[in-house]
């Protein structure tokens, strides 16, 4: 007998994936398809793939997929999950998907407290189209559309999720992690863990936003694009539990 | 079951539960406001699922993911609200999703008004979504016929994995009329092969998207739908051809229009005129067939509730042969009967000097 250290989860397919080198991407993807796999929910479990980088995640999680239209992905989720309230459904979105185009629909989902699962991937930056200004992206951030940096008198502050979420009275669980460490995303994995096992339970929506690199989009070397997470995001992004448990009357 | 006095708006709800639909997604918008309200009272009765969306992208996004399962889904919405779900309804066309939309149109552009209209002959023939896709879009002229094209609408959406449209306006929704509500038998449909229900023990997993990022793929996608609307033209028009065998002049309406029409083509007929009427009742496979055997027809007269949208079509139809023009009221107004029969002795004596 051959003792495994590390074996690649039955929750991805072996469809190599199209992310750049030094992207957190791939390193999520993992977590969330181990999680399936522990919980031994892969085959009734529905993944949401979102427009972004992640448009092509559906060729990855070893799951049946649907791919959304840009923002959409939580009511999409709304669709399936009410058909099979027994599946476990869950949106892959990154900052631009669900803090811009699609902020109507993440607000309502978690208004009506849907019970599925969000996995924000916030990487402060539109990945996809080449490097544009997000939401999330951090005041003097030099993106594509903020050439000289992010001006919070022109474009405000960046949003805080989280934050905003844990506000929504039906949310069960808002939680914000990251990538930068192999610790992080140990943390980050049971984050995750939690998020899935809420919607198991039959709990709630249930939120969690990974801070993820995208080297190629800051313009910045792998390793130094994963200190930058450390040193710049997660102190306007602090990491940490921002709910847990609904607020009923 | 026997005749019962209904309104359009429960007509369409009815319907749609009998052809199996227990899954709705809406957002309120006057004048439809009674098919989502009927929807949120009936559904839960019958383990269905009643969603109350934050916009009608939102709904046809929730319609977008429903219908993945396979299961049957409908939205409904009025003029603006249908324009925000164009986005959703190209994607449900290239993801190859069946589903049924209705759309009660009210008076436009912009917020316009929320009085009857059918100013979105456009909208639901054309579209306004993205790439090279079409809807079928139904278009009835009475409760009976509403309740009919409900069921045939799921049927269609089914057979080709296609979103459906069901087209009317205002005044039908509001109406009341008596109805039997029949449950119409169609082929049973099998969506296993490709429906997404959780992968269970199928040894592939099942994918909706509309995503193809190859050119050659994509191409060959787009032939592929092409070809099933080349079969829905082939197969799926439908008109009704009122008095035409002599008639000279041909009024062409659809829906409301339809019914104010084929009193005053009564009321001429008595007075010996020779009119008749091609009643659409698809719109989109528009019924071209149903002009091929006109052999008296001298002029052929749109009558809409629009600016004249219907009139290109017509024009087609009728290869030129002799000359289309438009009648109709906007902004929510009505035409009367006499009104329109003064529009076609008009066109009549028009017709009679080129002679
Ligand atoms: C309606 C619509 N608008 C714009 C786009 C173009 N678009 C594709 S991906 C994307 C941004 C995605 O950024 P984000 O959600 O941050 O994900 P990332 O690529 O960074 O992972 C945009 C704007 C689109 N596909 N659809």
């Amino acid at each position: 007998m051959t003792d495994f250290l590390f074996q690649k989860t039955n929750g991805l397919t072996d469809k190599q994936t199209h992310y750049c080198p030094g992207c957190t991407h791939g390193i999520i993807h993992r977590l969330v398809a181990e999680v399936l796999e522990d919980l031994n929910v892969v085959e009734e479990t529905i993944a949401i793939a979102s427009v972004g980088c992640s448009v092509l995640s559906y060729e990855y999680f070893n799951t049946d997929s649907i791919q959304a239209s840009h923002g959409r992905a939580p009511a999409v989720a709304t669709g399936i999950k009410r058909v099979f309230p027994n599946q476990i459904v869950f949106t892959y979105q990154g900052d631009g998907d669900l803090a811009s185009i699609g902020l109507a629909e993440i607000i309502a989902a978690a208004g009506r407290g849907e019970n599925i699962t969000v996995i924000f991937v916030n990487n402060a930056i539109y990945g996809m189209t080449g490097g544009q200004m997000a939401p999330t992206s951090l005041v003097g951030q030099k993106t594509s559309t903020s050439p000289l940096g992010r001006n919070p008198l022109l474009a405000g502050m960046p949003l805080k999720m989280c934050e905003i979420m844990s506000q929504i009275p039906s949310v069960e669980y808002v939680s914000r992690v990251s990538t930068h460490s192999p610790l992080a995303i140990r943390q980050a994995k049971v984050a995750i863990k939690k998020a899935f096992e809420n919607q198991r339970a039959n709990r709630g929506f249930s939120f969690v936003e990974i801070l993820s690199s995208c080297n190629i989009g800051w313009g910045l070397p792998p390793v130094e694009a994963l200190k930058w997470i450390e040193s710049r995001m997660i102190s306007y992004y602090p990491l940490g539990v921002y709910k847990d448990g609904k607020d009923l009357e | 079951m026997g005749k019962e006095l209904m309104k359009g708006s429960e007509v369409v709800g009815a319907s749609a539960i009998l052809a199996g639909c227990n899954y709705f997604f809406g957002y309120p918008i006057t004048p439809q406001n009674e098919i989502p309200e009927f929807m949120a009272r009936e559904l839960p009765l019958n383990n269905g699922v009643f969603v109350q969306a934050e916009s009608e992208t939102a709904a046809i996004n929730m319609v977008y993911g429903a219908a993945s399962s396979g299961r049957r889904v409908m939205t409904s919405s009025s003029s603006p609200g249908i324009a925000l779900k164009q986005e959703g309804i190209s994607y449900c066309a290239g993801a190859q999703l069946p589903c049924v939309i209705v759309s009660v149109s009210r008076a436009g552009p912009g917020l316009g008004g929320i009085l009857t209209s059918q100013a979105d002959y456009n909208q639901a023939t054309r579209g306004g979504g993205n790439g090279d896709y079409n809807v079928p879009v139904y278009a009835p002229a009475d409760l009976q016929e509403l309740s009919e094209l409900v069921q045939h609408a799921f049927y269609v959406a089914d057979k080709y994995r296609n979103p459906v449209m069901v087209l009317i306006d205002g005044t039908l929704a509001q109406m009341m009329e008596p109805v039997e509500l029949i449950k119409i038998t169609y082929p049973e449909i099998d969506h296993m092969q490709w429906s997404v229900t959780g992968r269970k023990d199928r040894k592939n997993n099942h994918i909706i998207s509309s995503i193809y990022l190859v050119a050659d793929e994509l191409e060959q996608h787009n032939h592929w739908l092409s070809k099933k609307y080349e079969q829905i033209v082939n197969l799926e028009e439908k008109a009704e051809i009122y008095q035409c065998e002599d008639a000279e002049i041909v009024v062409v309406a659809y829906g409301t229009s339809s019914r104010i029409a084929r009193t005053s083509i009564d009321n001429l007929r008595e007075k010996g005129v020779r009119v008749g009427m091609i009643r659409p009742i698809s719109l989109w496979p528009f019924p071209f067939s149903a002009f091929e055997n006109l052999p008296c027809c001298k002029y052929c007269l749109s009558v809409e509730l629009s600016m004249g949208q219907m009139v290109s079509d017509v024009i087609l139809a009728s290869k030129f042969k002799y000359p289309v023009t438009h009648f109709g009221r906007v902004g929510g107004n009505m035409f009367t009967n006499s009104e329109l029969e003064s529009e076609i002795l008009t066109r009549m004596s028009e017709v009679a000097t080129n002679d």
